[in-house]
């Protein structure tokens, strides 16, 4: 029997959904593993074991949480010592993190820790014999390699989104615990989270994205991206890089190969051509539509969906279209 | 300030790449390489420190065949004091593996601050600077998209999804360098110049057993061709159709 960890993330004290994909993740790996436990970490201000409790129904059988009033903001050094201590004595034969700023911040150091490699940003993964064997994205998403892991626990960070959350009810026991290292004394300290915006859904959680480019003409256009996103009420707003270079939009809503790397369910690109740079960060999008005045841009190479036409005409009657859809659900 | 900037000579992405014949590596036949771009922003931030801080000295790292000494004369000619080359036959896909020889060089050499991009776009795996961190047991930010140092004492902030998060560390200690930090700058003549006669050290890098291994290369399936619903505002009724009957998303 092998059990499997999986790190969960919280912000502002709330459990991520990228956190239930780990969970699911180590839940899937632990059964090929055969009968496996699944254990679960989750660090966060008081009050975060009782939203923890939860990931039980995601196939936790245990759920560790760390509660401490330092521990509202992500605190690196925190999570690295207690994640790492916990795998040692634990025995576990996988850990499972989530591809995120967080995730690619804090796998690495506990992989390094405990002396073994670390794959970020993992699509898919088995189990044969010895080996853990995943499929993880290469030159900007142009080439996927599969890779085998060797190292024992092999510890991998998923890609958002390529695993949805799903019911496999374990006992999900919660378990507190204390950090394994005074957060006073942590030489990195997050001193501030800022949200991006009222509610506003994070780009790596968001089951529908609805991104704008170069074709919008002028900040105050985004607004026409705004509306639509909040058309479909589960939508992130995202942005190309040409347009966070001129700073109508924060770096932070960049998709592309500097970006973020996106796959939500829906993707609406509003007046984007289509850059390399752009596709490597939303190709793996399930469904992609496009909306952009040249028949010709590239993007409708990629697109499921496209209409040919001006933005500031075919945006509005969308909104409202998928306004009257919802209305009727 | 003493500092360290680790770089990679990496392909230009704007191609379609062709799988060696071992079908476990890429083609490298008429590709373009140059310093990736994380990394020369890296350089610029070191650069820029440098330039702030009297007496500053800033070493270029990179760790792989002969080839990389031509990126190493790229980040001395943008301005760096001198080059070392961790000389290797190639460059390994496992990061721990790459952040033991970077750690085995930068440990006896007392830096203040050591930079990394924060990712390469070819291995796209961005594990190598929080694991040099470590291994050092040095403080350490991934993915910085501004930076202050002041009196032993750093802030920086690093863009989350949909947040901003805010730090405080002290120093010496590893960054990692996102977009937005700034606008790598391009060598001037007198920098090319310049570069010829800087130092750059060539040792061999200390290649420990990797733990991944790359077992295939493979170029993902094309999406399957989509189609052009219509034109303007009259194509809008079916396209909602279409969501909702076909993809089922809405």
């Amino acid at each position: 029997m092998a059990n499997v960890f999986a790190f969960v993330e919280s912000r502002a004290g709330e459990v991520r959904k990228v956190g239930l994909e780990a969970v699911t993740a180590a839940r899937q790996l632990a059964d090929k593993l055969g009968a496996g436990e699944v254990h679960a970490l989750i660090l966060g201000p008081p009050g975060i074991a009782e939203k923890a409790r939860q990931l039980g129904q995601y196939g936790a059988d245990l759920v560790i949480a760390v509660e401490h009033a330092a521990l509202t903001n992500y605190s690196p050094e925190v999570a690295t010592a207690t994640a790492a201590e916990r795998i040692k004595s634990g025995g576990y034969r996988a850990a499972i993190f989530s591809t995120t700023a967080q995730g690619r911040d804090l796998a690495p150091r506990v992989a390094a820790r405990l002396g073994v490699s670390v794959v970020t940003d993992v699509l898919s993964f088995d189990v044969e014999g010895d080996l853990l064997v995943v499929r993880h994205p290469m030159n900007i998403g142009k080439v996927i390699a599969t890779l085998e892991i060797s190292g024992s626990p092999a510890v991998i960070a998923m890609r958002p989104n390529v695993i949805s959350p799903a019911q496999n009810p374990k006992a999900g026991r919660v378990e507190t615990a204390q950090p394994a290292i005074d957060p006073e004394s942590a030489r990195v300290k997050v001193t501030e989270t800022r949200q991006g915006g009222g509610g506003k859904l994070d780009l790596a959680e968001a089951p529908v994205i609805v991104a704008g480019g170069r074709g919008l003409k002028a900040k105050e256009n985004f607004k026409l991206v705004e509306d639509l996103a909040s058309a479909f009420g589960n939508a992130a707003v995202g942005a190309t890089r040409a347009v966070t270079d001129d700073g109508w939009r924060p770096h932070s809503d960049q998709i592309g190969q500097t970006g973020r790397l996106v796959s939500p369910e829906l993707y609406v690109a509003v007046g984007i051509s289509g850059a390399v740079q752009h596709l490597a960060g939303m190709r793996t999008s399930k469904t992609i539509v496009a909306i952009n005045k040249d028949k010709d841009a590239p993007i409708f190479k990629v697109a499921d969906y496209g209409i040919v036409g001006d933005v500031f005409e075919v945006v509005p009657a969308l909104t409202e279209a998928v306004r009257e859809a919802r209305k009727h659900h | 300030m003493k500092i360290a900037v680790c770089i990679k000579r990496v392909p230009d992405m704007d191609v379609r790449f062709k799988i060696g014949s071992d079908n476990a590596s890429i083609d490298e036949t008429g590709l373009k390489f140059d310093i990736n771009d994380f990394d020369a922003w890296a350089v610029e931030a070191a650069l820029q420190l440098k330039e702030k801080n009297a007496g500053s000295d800033v070493t270029v790292i990179s760790l792989g065949p002969d080839v990389v000494q031509e990126t190493i004369r790229k980040a001395l000619s943008m301005g760096a004091d001198k080059g070392v080359q961790l000389k290797a036959d190639r460059v390994p896909f496992d990061g721990l593996t790459i952040a033991k020889a970077l750690s085995e060089e930068l440990k006896a050499g007392a830096y203040d601050l050591i930079l990394f991009g924060k990712m390469s776009p070819d291995s796209s795996n961005g594990a190598v600077g929080p694991m040099t961190a470590e291994l050092l047991g040095f403080p350490c930010v991934t993915a910085i998209s501004s930076l202050e140092i002041t009196n032993g004492k750093g802030t920086a902030k690093r863009e989350l999804e949909g947040a901003q998060e805010f730090v405080e560390f002290s120093l010496p200690a590893v960054l990692t360098v996102d977009e937005g930090l700034n606008a790598a700058r391009y060598p001037s003549l007198k920098g090319i110049m310049a570069a010829k006669k800087k130092p750059l050290e060539v040792k061999p890098a200390q290649i420990s057993n990797p733990q991944v291994r790359v077992r295939k290369l493979e170029l993902p399936p094309e999406r399957k061709a989509g189609r052009i619903v219509g034109e303007g505002a009259a194509a809008v009724p079916e396209l909602v159709q279409l969501l909702q009957t076909e993809a089922k998303v809405l």
